[in-house]
């Protein structure tokens, strides 16, 4: 953790960066409390500023997350082709409602705004990775291959 | 040096990385290097194109042949056929749907690959962007040298911007030389550039393509409005879901660096402008250009009351200039050609081209640019092919959440500020989602009423509260369990919120629900008379 934030400057500006580096660090994708405090310590900035920032955001998680992280875009030209259907599906593949991470703590399933993909709606993205043209059988495939690479 | 008798361009964004469009590169290397051909034929990976759902595109240059949903497989058939034999190759087959039915098409004159005037796309999938040797070769940063050789000063820079008529392409099309002179004029010892890339309109992607397509020019601009304005400092304020356009920047940044065309000394003249970029963490309200400020100093972005504005009082209080991507990859274009040439393209009162995403049941969906002012039904018909699959036209979402349902009444308006106005719509992002006669605007509206309810940051009471409100009562209208009067209701509270909210979020929610009531008021009744309906039969 050091490392990271002494790659920084002590400047409160950076505080968003060094958020996303903290947490993109971790295996479990998450920032916790002493993350928050020690961010809050060097930029010398209160830690109830850091975590109200923090929180601000939704890119941001406070309780551990899956290996993969599964947004399903919920914007209006998704929700036209069909990203219900998708958001359902993906519930009964894993199990678990959205904000939820499964059991073996392998995926975590989140909504997301727009990502931007829309010419492929409906659309997903795992972790830093999107995928498009979604259908159930796609869906089902893209799970099984992540299962097995695990 | 040697010549090169073919070019083969992979356009390569996240959707084409998506399906397999590396994969597709290399095998194409390794096909041209069995036959010999390595040498005749340059392999180039360009920025994106702007056809959406249709795989891994080929663009195979002298012929100008697009070739679509290309698998790793099909680049046998390409080299063997095309290449070799100067044959279109008939038989590449289709990827996503295994049908194998013909994908090569030689789109010279319909959909989006028709002629288009590009200004602000120009060199998007042509050039190479991680070549910036190519990228000036094809006219980057020649409006930047242009300034510095023949001195033309600052004053002259926003006088010929302002000459242009450019306004804003970010949606509220403030024109942007007086937004550049306010800056320029506005006291202070230290300004800023910062460029606005926190696109998060749903349905938007035009500043994606952009930054992953062309990011030298934006660079470019970014320098030209920092000499203009005096400012020695620029930000790029990316949100964060767009990595690669992230990557893609700083790869641009470090290349302008070593060519001496950003950093201290630009081009030995003695002119000093850096360029940071800085990632958004996820909120649709830090598109508004004081929540961007605060996100930018580290805080949570909520919008700032204006007056002030940036202009006078912007990042850290000082004088700051915020444009949009769009707007900036215009200003190198107007500079070379000057501002003349800028009004032959586009209205009077809205010059220039406008990127538009056309989405939804339409048969092309992408990115085009076309002249402000071209009609609507053009844009969807020659260009994004019509509605797909012969279904009927319904409506078309303009300008994105914070837009405007239209019906097919207003199919022939004209795509521009002054014309969208009247008709009570907004350009916006310059989104356009088309709907067929099978969607119930019920449904869309409902869809875009959780967004605001989620997105709205939670400062102001009217936002925060009335979002909530038109969530509940669409959701009990889509459920069966509308009242009558709901829709009133519905108005009321928009109204208030367009009169009492903060900032542009809470003030344009008016925009879809008003819209989809005044349009499409039969799709609202028939969901709430079937309740009454019911009633009845259990009285």
């Amino acid at each position: 953790m050091k490392e990271i934030l002494e790659k920084y400057e002590r400047k409160s500006d950076n505080l968003l960066a060094i958020l996303h580096e903290l947490q993109d660090s971790k295996e479990e994708h998450y920032l916790s409390k002493e993350d928050l405090k020690a961010v809050s310590e060097y930029l010398g900035l209160p830690l109830s500023t850091v975590h109200g920032v923090a929180t601000f955001y939704s890119m941001y998680a406070f309780k551990p997350r899956g290996k993969y992280i599964i947004r399903v875009c919920q914007s209006p030209p998704c929700h036209l082709m069909g990203s219900t259907t998708i958001s359902k599906e993906l519930m009964k593949i894993l199990g678990i409602k959205f904000g939820e991470t499964t059991k073996d703590k392998l995926f975590t399933l989140e909504m997301s705004s727009c990502l931007g993909v829309c010419g492929v709606a409906p659309a997903i993205m795992i972790n830093d990775k999107v995928y498009g043209n979604l259908t159930p059988e796609r869906l089902k495939s893209i799970i099984e291959e992540k299962r097995r690479a695990k | 040096m040697s010549f090169q008798r073919m070019h083969i361009l992979i356009p390569m964004d996240e959707e084409a990385i998506q399906n397999g469009a590396l994969e597709v590169k290399r095998r194409l290397k390794k096909e041209l290097f069995k036959h010999g051909v390595e040498d005749e034929v340059k392999v180039l990976e360009t920025g994106p194109v702007g056809i959406s759902g249709r795989g891994v595109v080929l663009i195979v240059y002298p012929d100008r042949v697009y070739y679509y949903n290309v698998t790793p497989k099909d680049t046998k058939c390409i080299v063997e056929q095309h290449i070799l034999k100067g044959k279109v190759c008939e038989s590449v087959e289709n990827s996503i749907d295994g049908e194998g039915r013909k994908n090569v098409v030689d789109y010279e004159n319909i959909g989006l690959t028709r002629e288009q005037p590009r200004v602000v796309l120009d060199k998007c999938c042509i050039v190479n962007t991680f070549d910036i040797e190519e990228v000036i070769a094809r006219g980057g940063y020649a409006a930047l040298e242009k300034i510095l050789e023949e001195k033309i000063s600052p004053e002259q820079v926003i006088e010929e911007i302002k000459k242009s008529g450019l306004r804003g392409r970010g949606g509220a099309g403030f024109p942007t030389g007086l937004k550049w002179e306010f800056t320029r004029k506005a006291e202070g010892d230290e300004k800023f550039v910062i460029c606005n890339a926190d696109e998060g309109e749903p349905g938007t992607y035009k500043d994606r393509l952009i930054l992953e397509g062309d990011p030298h020019k934006l660079l470019e601009a970014m320098i030209i409005a920092g000499y203009a304005v005096g400012a020695k400092k620029g930000y790029i304020y990316i949100r964060g879901e767009y990595q690669l356009s992230i990557d893609r920047i700083n790869r641009a940044i470090q290349d302008a660096k070593k060519f001496s065309l950003l950093g201290e000394n630009i081009l030995e003249t003695g002119l000093n402008f850096d360029i940071e970029v800085k990632k958004g963490a996820g909120a649709y309200v830090c598109g508004e250009e004081t929540a961007l400020i605060e996100s930018l100093e580290g805080k949570r972005g909520q919008p700032r009351i204006k007056p002030p504005y940036p202009v006078t009082h912007g990042l850290w209080q000082k004088p700051t200039v915020v444009n949009n991507v769009e707007t900036l990859a215009n200003v190198p274009a107007i500079i070379l050609n000057g501002a003349d040439w800028y009004r032959t393209l586009g209205t009077e009162k809205s010059p220039g081209t406008k990127v538009f995403t056309v989405l939804g049941d339409v048969e092309y969906p992408g990115l085009i640019e076309v002249e402000m002012g071209t009609p609507l039904r053009e844009i969807i018909n020659a260009y994004g092919g019509g509605v797909k699959n012969g279904k009927k036209f319904k409506a078309a979402l303009v300008g994105g959440a914070a837009g405007v349902f239209l019906s097919d009444k207003l199919l022939d308006v004209k795509m521009d500020f002054e014309n969208l106005k009247e008709h009570m719509a907004v350009l916006g992002s310059g989104a356009i989602l088309v709907m067929n006669e099978d969607v119930s605007i019920v449904e869309m509206l409902f869809s875009i009423l959780k967004f605001f309810a989620h997105e709205s940051c939670g400062q102001c009471s009217p936002c925060r509260i009335g979002t909530r409100q038109l969530l509940e009562i669409i959701y009990r209208i889509k459920t069966g369990e509308g009242e009558e009067g709901d829709l009133e209701k519905m108005r009321h509270i928009a109204e208030t919120m367009r009169n009492l909210s903060l900032c542009p979020l809470g003030q344009s929610v008016i925009m879809p629900v008003a819209s989809a009531i005044n349009n499409f008021k039969e799709d609202f009744l028939e969901k709430i008379n079937k309740k009454n309906n019911k009633e009845v039969l259990y009285a």
